[in-house]
């Protein structure tokens, strides 16, 4: 497909929510009240502002949040004024009781996600989320494990609850062009409602491959500031809005403000650098979900053993979203299989 | 006076059928009387009749009309058992409830079945629950638990629609069994659902914040509960040893299914099973000594 210019394309800022990985869930108010400002003015679409692992992620299992989801979704009710407030919901984590608490706060748009071959327990959430009168998002994890027909299978239970839009989410940054290409354009062939695609950058091609979507025709992408995220991080926005520019799509959005917003906004608030690290080029290989990284690192470092082969120990296991607490067990596991293996040395 | 006291099952659905087996093969005090469903054409009620039991599509009205039933188990839907059990309590029949309907007290066998011997209507809480409250109690025995957080991740094979369409109650549930019977100050629950094949059997992480950190004491207590749990759901077992990081506690165990009729990955089902027949024993047992 060419583009003609004509569709607009919808980029749903998530520095606030996937790229809380990257600070470990300690967005401040104040962190959370400049960046959202800032994308607002630059005229985003949506502004996702929750824990990386959705409503009621804060825990032992993901990391705490250092405020609650109404304090933060509270300190902006006045300062995103263009901008759509979204919320993300993981079914298992999060209920009906904490999407009512957020929508109650301001939230505009709730993104309902799970596995991709899980759509079935969102069904109550994604038609409480309508029946509110939300913008209502289906968001299909970890995408690249499954061959296109069955995302679409799962989409079309997701169309069919009432959602307005469906993502392909490649939460481990595995999938390559081609990959995206098949799925979204299986999508956008059988289904009525509109398709989005949300990127991580483990093996470098989080714009690339969602230009490849745009090119497929979908009309949602996600992005973040700097390329904050899980693992290696997602798209980043700036770089986003001046290639759609080049290409002759409509954003919305003012590629100077949108500029400054991750300039001199989010860059000073970091507290490292977002690059693509051997382990994070792992996750993309081994087809591990993105928010693993920094947890790997941690158990790794704990029981002596490499991060590398806890993460394509998880790649094997096939560990799916939410699955944080099988790093330690891994971990465990290689450290007495090491043991074991270097017992007889001095 | 009978040596076994006659008991039901209502919903012969996968839950129904294994519980049915189980108590066939394992009760020393209940002797399963009558299964009941709705359709006669019920895979559930074929295997029954093929156990030599009595079977009936008649539903709760055939358990009712039975005189000589003591204790009827209800594996159907919430919805179902919010209807069932005014009706079993009219007829002085004991309720032990597998669904998410929580009309009785939430009991769990190893925890606190024994202050709920005289009500007439136990909830089995959630399996989720099953697994890992009692060692939320037991570590509560030895030390103020503060905070208990578990995440239960079961195989997408094993979660059937009831499950999935009440994923909300799941977690709600577990949460609040954690508190109310194991005992935490608060308590969170996460459930996974993974798709894997092989599926995966059912995994439990418990984590927990205590008061006090003697880890001799906490080892010592969990082993104990372990043991009493083990001599209902044999596949119950730690995954690695218990771990101390300042006042947190991290315990990580599985559940093997029995196989009795669901397969043996659904360690999930196989607690709840479990649990309902050692409650419906322990009932049965106290009855026969009325009796006598």
């Amino acid at each position: 497909m060419t583009i003609t210019g004509k569709e607009k394309i919808h980029i749903v800022d998530t520095t606030l929510r996937d790229g809380s990985h990257s600070v470990k869930h300690r967005f401040t108010i104040d962190d959370v009240l400049q960046v959202s400002t800032a994308l607002n003015d630059a005229g985003v679409y949506g502004i996702e502002i929750t824990h990386g692992d959705g409503l009621a992620g804060s825990s032992i299992q993901y990391g705490f949040s250092l405020h609650s989801e109404e304090e933060k979704l509270n300190a902006v009710k006045f300062s995103v004024t263009k901008s759509r407030v979204a919320v993300l919901l993981l079914p298992g984590i999060g209920t009906k009781v904490d999407l009512q608490k957020a929508i109650d706060c301001g939230a505009k748009m709730a993104r309902i996600a799970t596995h991709v071959t899980e759509a079935d327990i969102a069904e109550q959430h994604i038609k409480m989320s309508k029946e509110l009168g939300l913008e209502t998002v289906g968001f299909l994890m970890l995408a690249h494990m499954e061959k296109p027909e069955k995302v679409l299978e799962q989409a079309l239970m997701m169309e069919s609850y009432g959602a307005d839009v469906v993502y392909v989410v490649d939460s481990a940054g595995a999938m390559l062009p081609d990959d995206v290409r098949r799925r979204v354009l299986l999508l956008k062939d059988k289904l009525q409602i509109a398709v989005g695609f949300h990127a991580h950058n483990n093996l470098g091609l989080a714009v690339g491959n969602t230009l490849a979507a745009v090119e497929e025709g979908v009309s949602f992408i996600d992005g973040c500031l700097c390329g904050l995220g899980a693992g290696a991080g997602n798209a980043q926005t700036e770089i986003l809005v001046a290639v759609l520019n080049r290409m002759g799509c409509d954003t919305g959005i003012d590629l100077y403000k949108i500029l400054d917003a991750a300039e001199e906004v989010m860059r000073p608030r970091m507290i490292k650098p977002q690059v693509i690290d051997r382990a994070s080029i792992a996750l993309g290989y081994a087809g591990v979900y993105s928010s693993f990284l920094l947890h790997t690192y941690k158990a790794a470092e704990k029981y002596k053993v490499d991060p590398l082969d806890v993460l394509i120990e998880l790649g094997k296991l096939r560990v799916v979203g939410g699955q944080e607490d099988m790093i330690v067990d891994i971990a465990f596991d290689l450290a007495q299989k090491e043991k074991v293996a270097g017992g007889g040395k001095p | 006076m009978s040596e076994k006291i006659d008991v039901a099952i209502i919903g012969p659905g996968n839950i129904g059928t294994d519980l049915m087996y189980k108590i066939k093969k394992r009760s020393k005090f209940m002797n399963l009387k009558l299964m009941a469903g709705i359709y006669s054409t019920s895979e559930g009620l074929k295997l029954a009749a093929q156990q030599g039991v009595e079977t009936s599509s008649e539903g709760i009205d055939a358990i009712l009309a039975d005189k000589m039933i003591k204790i009827a188990f209800d594996a159907t839907m919430a919805g179902a058992h919010k209807k069932h059990a005014p009706l079993l309590k009219e007829a002085k029949i004991k309720a032990i409830d597998l669904t998410p309907a929580a009309v009785g007290p939430y009991v769990c066998p190893v925890v606190n079945l024994d202050q709920h011997y005289d009500v007439d209507n136990l909830n089995l809480i959630t399996c989720g629950a099953q697994a890992t409250v009692p060692v939320v109690y037991a570590v509560s025995q030895v030390t103020k638990v503060k905070y208990a957080e578990i995440v239960a991740t079961i195989a997408s094979k094993s979660a059937g629609p009831g499950t999935r369409q009440s994923i909300d109650e799941f977690t709600q549930t577990t949460a609040r069994a954690l508190m109310d019977v194991g005992k935490a100050e608060t308590g969170k629950a996460i459930i996974i659902l993974n798709p894997a094949e092989p599926p995966i059997i059912m995994r439990n992480t418990i984590y927990l914040i205590v008061e006090d950190q003697d880890e001799n004491a906490i080892r010592g207590t969990i082993d104990n509960m372990l043991l009493k749990l083990q001599e209902y759901v044999p596949g119950y077992r730690l995954r690695m040893p218990p771990i101390f990081d300042d006042m947190k506690v991290t315990v990580v165990t599985e559940v093997e299914g029995a196989g009795d009729y669901l397969p043996s990955y659904s360690g999930n089902l196989d607690i709840e099973t479990s649990a309902a027949v050692a409650v419906g024993d322990q009932l049965a047992s106290k009855l026969l000594c009325k009796e006598r």
